[in-house]
Formats: C-alpha cells, sequence, structure tokens
C-alpha cells in the first residue's frame, strides 16, 4: 500500500519530472535515449540487405490496374518490364498483350484412357511460362490413381517408378480448371485476378498484394505463391511474353495457368498439350461446334472434377468408350464429322 | 486543439512514469516486440520463405493468431451490454479497460494480417480498387477498421472529458457504445465468414462455425479481462470489485458451456457421417496417413477446456485462485483450437489429397512473439494513463501552474 501511494505522488507531477533539467537526469535520460535508438536500428538492420529490386520505385509504386491502363501507360509499362528483364537475364524479352477473340470460349479435354502419367506437360509448362526453378513452381500436377477410385485422397502425388504407366494405375493430370464461376476470384480483396471474356482466369502480378485468399479458395490447388525470389537460368527464360501470363513474376504474387494465352490467343495450341505424346490432351473453343472439344463434348464420357463446389470449371476429363492408353489401339475420332 | 495536443502530450510523458517494476515490464515488452521488428525486416528482405508456409498451407501462425485475437477484441462488447444495456453497476467502472482493450488487440490483428502479405508495399492498392462487396476480406478490412474507430473514440472522449474536468455528454458516446455493440457481434461474424465462404475447404464450409467462433470468444475474451483486472487493482489505485468479476465468471460459465456444446455438435457431424468431408478433422484429432502434428495440441486443448468448463461451473471457482486458473486453461485452450487447431487443418489435406504438414519456423514465433508484446506495450500505455487520469489526478487544470511557473 505504501508503495502504491508513492507512485500517486509521482503520477501527479509527469509534466514536472522532466523539466528539472539537471545533469543527473540529462545524462540517464540521453543515456535511455540513445539505447532506445541503437536497439531500433539493431532491430532493422536487416533491412540493409534488401535488394534495389525489392524496392519498388515511384513508376512502379504509381502503376495502375491492368484495366485502367491506357495504350499509352502500357507502352511504358512493357518498356520497364522488357528493360528489368534485358538487365536481369540479358535476354531481349518480346513483350505482347494479345486480347481474347471474339466468339472464342477456350475449354480443355483431357483424356484419362490414354494420359500415362510421365509428366512431359508439366515441364513443357514450366519452361514456356518461365516458373521458377529453385524453388521450384509447376502448375500442373499428375496424380496417380487407384483403379476404380476417383477418391482424391488415395492419389500419389510424388510416384517415381523406373516407367511409366504402371498398368495398375490411372493418371490425371490437374492444372487451373479456369472456372465459369471462380471462387479465387471472387475473393480476391483488391481484384487482381480476373476472368476474361474467353474464360481464362488472369492475375495482374503487379496488383496483388500477396494474402493468398485465392490459393485458400481454390478447390483444385491450382494457384502457386511466390514465397522466395523465383529463380530462372538465363538461358531458360522464353522470350515471348505476355503481360497477363507468362513474364517474370517477382516474389510475393500469386500465378496460375493461363491456358498460355501468349500463344493460344494467337492461334497456337497450349504448350501442354503440344508436347503430350499421347494426345490426351485437347484444346479449343467451344463455342465452335466444329471443334474437337465440341465434338467431345457431345460423344464423350465426360465429367468435371468437383462438381458439387459448384465452379463450373472449363478443364474436363473424359474416357474411350473401349481400350485405352496405346495397348488397345483405338480409331481417332472423325473430328467434326458428326457435328 | 492546443488542449488536445497538450493532453496528448501528458498521456505521452505519463507512460514512461512509472517504478522499477513498470520499467522491467516494459523494456522487456520492448526487446521482445523489438526482436520480432527484427525477425520481420529479415522477412522483407528473403520474402515469405522465412516462414514455414507452402503452397500446401498457406496460412499459418499469423492467421491463427489474427483469427483468435479478432474474438478476444469483440468479447469487448461483453462488457459494455450488461453496463448499458442491463444498467449493472459493478461493471461500470471497468467497460473502459474492456474497450481499451480491444483497442490494443485490433492493432494486434491488424499487424498480424500485415506481416502475413506478401507484398505490404502494395498496401494502398486496397483504397484503388476495393472488392466490395464480394471479397469478404474487404468487408473484415471494413468491420476491424471501423471497430478500430469506434473503440478509440469512445475511450478517448471518456479520457479526454476526464482530463478536462467536465462530464462525458452522452450524446457524443452511448450512441457509439451501441453501435460498438452490433459492431463487435459483426467482426467476428465477418471473420468465421471469411473460412465458411470457401467451398473448397470442407473443414471450415460448415455454418457451425461462426455461432463457434462467438461462443469461444465470450468464453475467452471475458476470462483474459478477468485476469486483467486484477492486475490493474492490484498495481494501480484503480478499484475493481470482487463482484465485477463474478459478473463476467457468469459470462464465461456459460460462454464456454456454449462452446462445448457447439464442439460436439461439430464433432458428431463429422465422425458420425464419416463421409470424406472428415479428412481435415480427422488429421486434426487422430492424425492422417501418419502425419499427427497438430493431434497432441488439439487434445491438450479439449482437455483444458473441459476441465475450465467443470471449474467455473463448480461453486469453488468463487474464489479468486480457482477462477483464475480456469482463465488461464480457458485462454489456452481456445488460442490452440481456434488458432492452430482452426486454420492449419482445413488445409491438410489439401483439395488434391496431399498431406503436408505446417511447422512454423523461428522467425514466424518471434515476429508473432513480437506483436504480442506490442500489443500488452500499447494496453499497458493505456491502462497506466488512462487510470490517474479517470482517477482525477492528472487534469488540465492543475498542471497549468507549473506550466506558468516553468516558462520564463
Amino acid at each position: 500500500m505504501a508503495d502504491l501511494h508513492a507512485r500517486t505522488e509521482s503520477d501527479q507531477t509527469p509534466a514536472a519530472a522532466a523539466p528539472e533539467l539537471t545533469r543527473r537526469n540529462f545524462l540517464s535520460q540521453g543515456a535511455a535515449a540513445l539505447a532506445g535508438v541503437t536497439a531500433v536500428a539493431a532491430a532493422v538492420s536487416p533491412l540493409r540487405h534488401l535488394s534495389a529490386e525489392h524496392v519498388p520505385n515511384l513508376d512502379e509504386f504509381l502503376q495502375k490496374h491492368y484495366k485502367e491502363m491506357t495504350a499509352e501507360d502500357k507502352q511504358r509499362v512493357f518498356a520497364r518490364i522488357s528493360q528489368e528483364v534485358q538487365q536481369r537475364h540479358q535476354v531481349q524479352a518480346r513483350l505482347s498483350d494479345p486480347p481474347p477473340l471474339d466468339g472464342v470460349e477456350y475449354v480443355y479435354g483431357l483424356n484419362l484412357s490414354r494420359c500415362i502419367g510421365c509428366r512431359k506437360c508439366v515441364h513443357a509448362c514450366v519452361e514456356e511460362n518461365n516458373q521458377s526453378r529453385s524453388p521450384e513452381i509447376q502448375y500442373i500436377r499428375v496424380l496417380e490413381m487407384e483403379k476404380g477410385s476417383i477418391d482424391l485422397e488415395t492419389a500419389d502425388h510424388h510416384y517415381d517408378p523406373a516407367s511409366v504407366p504402371n498398368p495398375d494405375k490411372y493418371y490425371m493430370p490437374v492444372q487451373c480448371h479456369q472456372c465459369a464461376n471462380p471462387p479465387c476470384v471472387k475473393v480476391c480483396p483488391v481484384e487482381a485476378t480476373w476472368q476474361e471474356p474467353d474464360g481464362i482466369v488472369v492475375i495482374d502480378y503487379d496488383w496483388c498484394i500477396g494474402c493468398r485468399y485465392c490459393e485458400a479458395a481454390c478447390p483444385y490447388w491450382a494457384r502457386r505463391f511466390n514465397f522466395a525470389d523465383p529463380q530462372i537460368p538465363s538461358d531458360k527464360l522464353n522470350p515471348n511474353m505476355a503481360y497477363l501470363s507468362n513474364r517474370p513474376r517477382e516474389r510475393g504474387v500469386m500465378e496460375k495457368c493461363t491456358f498460355c494465352l501468349q500463344r493460344t490467343r494467337v492461334g497456337r495450341m497450349p504448350a501442354c498439350l503440344e508436347v503430350c505424346p499421347t494426345g490426351s490432351r485437347k484444346f479449343g473453343n467451344v463455342l465452335d461446334p466444329n471443334s474437337e472439344v465440341a465434338y467431345i463434348l457431345q460423344h464423350k464420357r465426360v465429367f468435371v472434377l468437383k462438381e458439387d463446389v459448384g465452379t463450373i470449371p472449363r478443364f474436363f476429363y473424359y474416357f474411350d468408350e473401349r481400350g485405352g492408353r496405346y495397348r488397345e489401339p483405338v480409331a481417332s475420332p472423325d473430328v467434326g464429322g458428326e457435328a | 486543439m492546443k488542449k488536445y495536443l497538450t493532453f496528448l502530450w501528458d498521456c505521452f510523458r505519463l507512460s514512461f512514469v512509472g517504478d522499477w517494476r513498470y520499467h522491467l515490464w516494459m523494456t522487456l515488452l520492448t526487446v521482445v516486440t523489438l526482436a520480432g521488428l527484427y525477425a520481420y525486416c529479415q522477412q522483407l528482405v528473403h520474402g515469405l520463405v522465412a516462414t514455414g508456409m507452402t503452397d500446401q498451407v498457406s496460412w499459418g501462425l499469423y492467421i491463427a493468431n489474427f483469427t483468435y485475437l479478432v474474438g478476444l477484441a469483440a468479447a469487448a462488447a461483453m462488457l459494455v451490454i450488461p453496463v448499458y444495456v442491463y444498467r449493472n453497476l459493478h461493471l461500470h467502472d471497468v467497460v473502459i479497460f474492456g474497450e481499451l482493450l480491444a483497442v490494443a488487440v485490433i492493432l494486434m490483428c491488424l499487424l498480424f494480417v500485415t506481416v502475413d502479405l506478401g507484398r505490404p508495399d502494395r498496401f494502398m492498392h486496397l483504397f484503388l480498387r476495393f472488392n466490395f462487396p464480394m471479397s469478404m476480406l474487404t468487408w473484415d478490412v471494413i468491420a476491424l477498421n471501423g471497430y478500430l474507430v469506434l473503440n478509440l473514440h469512445i475511450c478517448g472522449y471518456l479520457i479526454y472529458c476526464a482530463y478536462c474536468g467536465r462530464q462525458p455528454s452522452a450524446v457524443f458516446y452511448v450512441p457509439f457504445v451501441f453501435v460498438a455493440i452490433a459492431w463487435a457481434v459483426s467482426i467476428h461474424t465477418v471473420t468465421a465468414f471469411l473460412y465458411v465462404g470457401l467451398g473448397g475447404r470442407p473443414f471450415w464450409n460448415s455454418a457451425i462455425i461462426a455461432p463457434r467462433f462467438l461462443a469461444s470468444a465470450f468464453a475467452a475474451g471475458p476470462a483474459f479481462i478477468i485476469l486483467t483486472l486484477q492486475i490493474v487493482r492490484r498495481y494501480t489505485s484503480h478499484q475493481v470489485s470482487d463482484d465485477a468479476l463474478l459478473t463476467l465468471r457468469r459470462i464465461v460459465q456459460v460462454a464456454l458451456l456454449i462452446n462445448l456444446f457447439l464442439l460436439v455438435c461439430e464433432l458428431f457431424t463429422e465422425f458420425y457421417t464419416d463421409s470424406a468431408h472428415v479428412a481435415s478433422a480427422r488429421y486434426l484429432y487422430f492424425g492422417l496417413g501418419g502425419q499427427n502434428a497438430l493431434v497432441p495440441w488439439i487434445w491438450t486443448a479439449v482437455g483444458m477446456n473441459v476441465v475450465a468448463t467443470t471449474c467455473f461451473m463448480l461453486p469453488a471457482s468463487r474464489s479468486l485462485g480457482t477462477l483464475n486458473a480456469a482463465c488461464v486453461l480457458a485462454i489456452v485452450a481456445i488460442w490452440i483450437e481456434k488458432g492452430m487447431g482452426l486454420i492449419v487443418p482445413a488445409f491438410i489435406p489439401t483439395p488434391l489429397g496431399e498431406i503436408v504438414e505446417y511447422t512454423p519456423t523461428l522467425h514466424e514465433v518471434l515476429i508473432c512473439l513480437g506483436i504480442w508484446a506490442f500489443g500488452l506495450l500499447v494496453y499497458t500505455i493505456f491502462v497506466r494513463v488512462s487510470v490517474p487520469v479517470l482517477a482525477g489526478q492528472i487534469t488540465y487544470e492543475n498542471r497549468r501552474p507549473r506550466e506558468g511557473a516553468r516558462v520564463p
């Protein structure tokens, strides 16, 4: 209780405590202040290792959202990005911004009867889309599934046999499903990710704040975060880049499959499809009744993953009616003939 | 205006005045805060790779603490309701400590969200393109900041009035008190909706999460305040009656019972149905695929919860010793259950069935400790300043003569 009174007295004289500027007071308070400043300086000292590229310059800081950029803004931003690529990799990047095509909605079909689980698509994707090699970022995950089950929890993500396929298994590659009702777009607090008119869900890497809410929302585990600085060997860099897809990403932002829009919007096929040795992958415009994907959707046994979560994927799986893989030859479908 | 600046200056000065225990406590908190700042600077340099989070478990200790603290902040309303709605006078002189706690805790919440961002430098993008009302995160931004402003206003106004030596006018704070009560429920509900609305995460996609949030918040929050008030009355001249503590005890009692009941509802639904939906809960309670890092934690939490509830139900908890022990048990149990126990299992297994466990790194732990220390530091200052001011010991009037004497 005595102690309590002592403090009450000092409570009453806060203003008087310091102004009496004795030598002793001055020295002790000065020492305390100095110790405080030193401690704060020590605490923030790791920041001296922050390299220049991690500190946004004024242009980057003031850069607008992709949808708000004028043509001139885009030119300026693209020039800056090309310059950064040049500096970091000594590679002349061809940065483009292909727009979505009118009357086009892309869908992707994957033939489970044919896929042999060779993972060539995974690596072609990494090379085409300039994903980080260290730490490794891959958009496609191939699951080795138990025959007779579609329970993802029985899947082996890290199968590593001498040769594929294992006749007792089947293989199911999963990548972004470009949902028509995308939960990732809904949850983004800053509209850094959105769905384009051709159905592709894209990210403005320069707008993303890295909260990873979209990663939590995605039912297909299709989104990846750059936890560290992405490392790409300069000789592996793909110089054909688009702003919304495969240009190099920075640390601290999300990225994902964009159906290779830098290729597909100018009439080429996605890299994963081109490399597939079994023809398991089919891609095209679902609005075109003569397309291969339209044929498959009408004539094959088709399903989408996790239909119950209501995402309405543009990525579907299908079976051949007879045979499978290459063990039993299957006549190639008469594309477009019956449509 | 000058008067207000003088008020702030006096508060600032006052926060440095105290006996050796006060200085030791504050120094300790400052050291831990700075250690956290150091770890955060390292995270800024290296990226979030400094944490234990991965693409598989993309939210960890930061969001877990955030979730728990939102509950603690909301619980300030549990003090306010009996005072202003039911005119319970026991609590009247302690309600301000609840609201000050809310302010300190909301600051901690905001810090926890900020350290979780991959690109904190782009923070202002929130103001430029705000995905409202689609994104629940934007709702949470509004809810938390609104609650912060409301409580800052109420506390600031009451303390400033005491400093000026005038009676607070009801018009300027009572309506805000009622808004804050509704708002307190909303911050917790909105935070629950953040998780509940994700169809791809079955562990979260359940209507019971929001009610459980509220029940556990209204247990852990008042339990925390019971302990705080005893510290306040032990170390300051402020009087807190035992009756006020026992009123809070009754709130915790009911909240703990409801919380346990809702837990049983949830467990029954998950495990009796035994569908694919149960995988995350199975991981949490029994381990999955040989991985069981959270199992000892969650059973500790369940055990503590049951013991705490039993203690609170027994008449023995009318004695402060038992009450305090039960409060500590409840606080820790709910921190485990609502933090790690709610956030991490939702990511295990991943939507593609992969089982990757999460272990926080030293950096992450240091940053969390730093934020906790910072919150305690802020709260200590709040209490340190508000007690003598509210008691009328520090006022503008009795500082003036000194001021005059000092000016040459």
